[in-house]
């Protein structure tokens, strides 16, 4: 069946009140604990009480036994529209657009997205070997190298179909690495050179000790609202130009090699009005950076196969030609779970409103952050992507 | 090609010995398909009864058409290499302890893809055929090898770990008086087996395989009655920290059913030797075999039970013994059980009727033990479960998994047929 319905535009709807808990490499602390905390941060900017939130979606994989429901008793929140968003690296974008639609209509007034998770030293593990049914069955029992492994063979299979290089996926981290060095709260605090990367410890040939993201605990969370109530608080805002959201898309790809994004990129930008060259800068999901790599591509910044002369091309740093992942990524940042999902977006939501201070793009006004999550089996199945407009530092 | 193992060296006994670790068990319901297919060494997918479309990973409902009727069905193994990594790192303790180890993407000519444990002889892009195997875990997994044998491929380590394969293990074999035991010998002696011991019960009563026996190299003919609880503990004393596969063959078989006997004499001598030998066996052996699951290329690996496959439905003619069958059969699954934990397979080799004297009467076609021999070999080989030797045992378990009634059934149309 095909689509017949426009869709509708989002507009009077902003994100506001981005927050970032400092992200710690281990925490004795529970997931509540985290999520309390960005919830406190963002609720806390925009000068309301936790009572004014009437909507809620949380994003975490440490809540066990809780979910969203328990956590409303936990907090002592009482929302009258409530998601719990189990999409990883796709949840920042998910509960964006989720959360618009609910104020939009009047579900609710004030919605407050959160992600967030604790990192125990075990947690990593657990989190592996029960992570979904496909890859209990189907993936962990064949070498339990986790994520890595499993990226590992779409990075070897992206190598060998588009001639990318080890150093074409290494100036993507070196570049997020110097990015870093702006950002006090990245876990990654000294420079990342080439040779660094390319004689790191393998970790999953052909991926090596700096392809991969650091599991740290960590949360973010922003607030979405009507433009006219941030308007009369004097809240920075972000525009919801727009936004899409794709689950396993083409099944039948024998490896992966594009998401989502490809099926609905014309949309993307055709709802905002945009194309790629007005992005000001690009936050995509960075657990390891094939992903990256498609990304760019799938989502119109250059061709299927022409990522790694795209990146050889560009400058990807903050005061570069290509600004990419200006805090850091999660490569450089750390993965705080859930909340990685939601790093980028928060980031974009910083940047457009001209408020990311150190690593602030000068004169941002239009970003977009892509989303991408959930290894059930042997690809990611969920792919998002937003694009945000503010006003920048005027 | 694969490097050849070679001789293990003799074991330090001051080096302690290494407690055995497994990958992941966790499956789905649905997922256990895969080892029920490879216990058999079968490769075997669920395909859509509705709409033909074959599923992996293993699935409740079809990808194509939500329909439910997801039979396993023998499929085609053949498929490509796409993609290749090799783990160096693991948060799984059996993995850590053996990495570097090689796993890839599959794409079946069939439709899906795999991800699987990779041979060392199979590069990116070569032809792969999938075969299922059992994991130290005793779960399913799916081992991709080279389309064409190359040489010494079995001795690839990560297929080791998956198979039962004799060379240079210490084999126990229980009774040299078993018509089988000269066969049993000489194939694992062809199949490298570095010792085999052979227990021999009243060494002092003759019998015709003795000299056959004592004749052949790397032998050592050992005292061994499993009716006899102290006999089978010395000689775990004395090798059970060397027996890497044990071979229990021993058996007692008498013709006759229930009215055809007058006394209990036959049908407890049949239940001291199939049903309590077997269970004194394993709690002298289990344990130290347990223990050793991976003490390095020649670790404990297989425990083999001869069985008959009436085990599964009661032939009339041999009712009896059939029942101390299907004792020895319920505690193989018991042993299964118990040696999990330290990665040793349990083999159930099933026959029908054997070429033997116990079975004279009956009409062929029976089983000779260079037949047992053989399958014996294929299965330790093959890392299986279960093994059904001959047309007769092969008829009884495809009829046993239509209806074990209608066998029931079938099996007493068969009485007499052997007097």
């Amino acid at each position: 069946m095909t689509i017949r319905h426009k869709r509708q535009a989002y507009d009077g709807i902003v994100a506001v009140s981005p927050a970032s808990v400092p992200y710690q490499r281990f925490s004795k602390e529970a997931a509540h604990w985290w999520i309390a905390r960005a919830l406190r941060q963002s609720i806390t900017a925009a000068a309301l009480m936790p009572g004014d939130i009437d909507g809620l979606t949380v994003s975490s994989f440490t809540l066990f036994p809780d979910s969203a429901v328990g956590l409303t008793q936990h907090l002592g929140l009482s929302p009258r529209w409530l998601d719990d968003i189990p999409m990883g690296g796709a949840c920042g974008v998910a509960a964006l657009r989720r959360a618009a639609r609910a104020v939009q209509s009047g579900d609710a007034n004030v919605v407050a997205c959160v992600a967030g998770d604790t990192n125990h030293v075990d947690s990593f593990r657990r989190t592996l070997s029960s992570f979904s049914r496909f890859a209990q069955d189907a993936s962990y029992p064949y070498g339990a190298g986790g994520p890595n492994a499993c990226f590992a063979l779409l990075t070897d299979h992206y190598m060998r179909q588009f001639g990318a290089t080890r150093e074409d996926f290494g100036s993507i981290c070196v570049a997020q690495r110097q990015n870093a060095l702006s950002n006090p709260h990245a876990v990654m605090k000294s420079p990342l050179t080439m040779d660094q990367y390319l004689s790191a410890r393998e970790i999953s040939d052909p991926i090596a000790l700096f392809d991969c993201v650091m599991p740290v605990a960590g949360a973010e969370a922003f607030l979405v609202m009507h433009e006219e109530d941030a308007q009369s608080t004097g809240l920075p805002y972000a525009h919801i130009r727009s936004t899409i959201e794709r689950h396993n898309a083409f099944p039948d790809d024998p490896i992966q090699m594009r998401g989502g994004w490809e099926m609905d990129v014309d949309e993307l930008y055709a709802m905002a009005g945009l194309k790629p060259s007005d992005m000001d800068l690009v936050q995509t999901y960075d657990d390891y950076p094939v992903i990256v790599m498609m990304q760019l591509e799938d989502l119109g910044f250059c061709g299927k196969g022409e990522a790694p002369a795209f990146v050889r091309a560009h400058n990807l740093t903050i005061g570069g030609d290509f600004p990419h992942n200006t805090s850091g990524g999660q490569l450089s940042a750390g993965q705080p779970g859930a909340a990685g999902g939601f790093l980028g977006l928060v980031e974009a939501i910083r940047q457009v409103t001209g408020k990311a201070g150190p690593t602030q793009v000068p004169g941002a006004r239009n970003a977009l952050a892509s989303g991408f999550g959930m290894i059930n089996y042997d690809r990611g199945l969920c792919s998002g992507a937003i694009i945000l407009s503010g006003s920048g530092d005027d | 090609m694969t490097d050849p193992l070679t001789q293990p060296p003799k074991k330090n006994p001051q080096i302690r010995t290494r407690v055995p670790t497994r990958p992941s068990h966790f499956r789905s319901r649905a997922a256990l398909g895969i080892a029920a297919a490879a216990a058999e060494g079968r490769f075997m997918l669920q395909v859509c009864a509705d709409c033909g479309v074959v599923q992996y990973p293993p699935r409740d409902a079809c990808c194509g058409c939500l329909s439910v009727e997801l039979p396993w069905q023998d499929v085609s193994s053949t498929g490509r290499l796409i993609a290749e990594t090799t783990v160096r790192t693991s948060t799984n303790t059996y993995f850590r302890e053996r990495t570097p180890w090689r796993v890839g993407t599959v794409r079946l000519a069939i439709g899906p893809s795999v991800i699987c444990h990779i041979h060392g002889d199979l590069a990116v892009d070569d032809e792969a055929r999938i075969v299922s195997l059992l994991d130290k875990s005793g779960q399913g997994v799916l081992f991709a090898v080279p389309a064409n044998a190359t040489a010494n491929m079995e001795d690839d380590p990560q297929m080791r770990e998956m198979t039962c394969d004799p060379k240079f293990r210490r084999v126990l074999i229980t009774d040299a008086r078993n018509e089988n035991t000269p066969a049993l010998a000489k194939a694992l002696a062809d199949a490298q087996a570095s010792m085999i011991f052979i227990g021999e019960a009243e060494s002092w009563r003759p019998y015709p395989g003795q000299q056959a026996i004592h004749a052949m190299a790397n032998i050592e003919v050992l005292p061994l009655d499993v009716t006899d609880t102290r006999s089978v503990a010395e000689l775990c004393g004395e090798i059970g920290g060397k027996t890497d596969i044990l071979i229990n063959n021993a058996r007692f078989v008498r013709p006759g059913g229930i009215t055809g006997r007058d006394d209990v004499v036959f049908a407890r001598e049949e239940m001291e030797v199939n049903y309590f030998g077997l269970l004194r066996l394993a709690q002298a052996f289990g344990p130290a075999m347990r223990g050793r699951g991976a003490d390095g290329d020649n670790s404990a690996v297989a425990w083999v039970n001869m069985m008959s496959v009436h085990a599964w439905s009661n032939s009339p003619d041999y009712g009896l013994f059939s029942a101390s069958s299907a004792a020895a059969l319920s505690l193989s699954q018991n042993l299964r059980a118990e040696l999990w934990g330290g990665g040793v397979r349990v083999l159930n080799v099933f026959t029908g009727p054997t070429e033997d004297e116990w079975h004279q009467p009956l009409p062929p076609p029976k089983v000779t033990p260079e037949a047992i021999a053989r399958s014996m070999i294929t299965g330790l080989r093959g890392g299986l479960e279960d093994v059904f030797v001959g047309d007769v045992a092969k008829d009884l378990i495809e009829r046993w998994r239509v209806s074990p009634k209608i066998l029931e059934r079938e099996m007493i149309e068969t009485m007499g047929t052997g007097s």
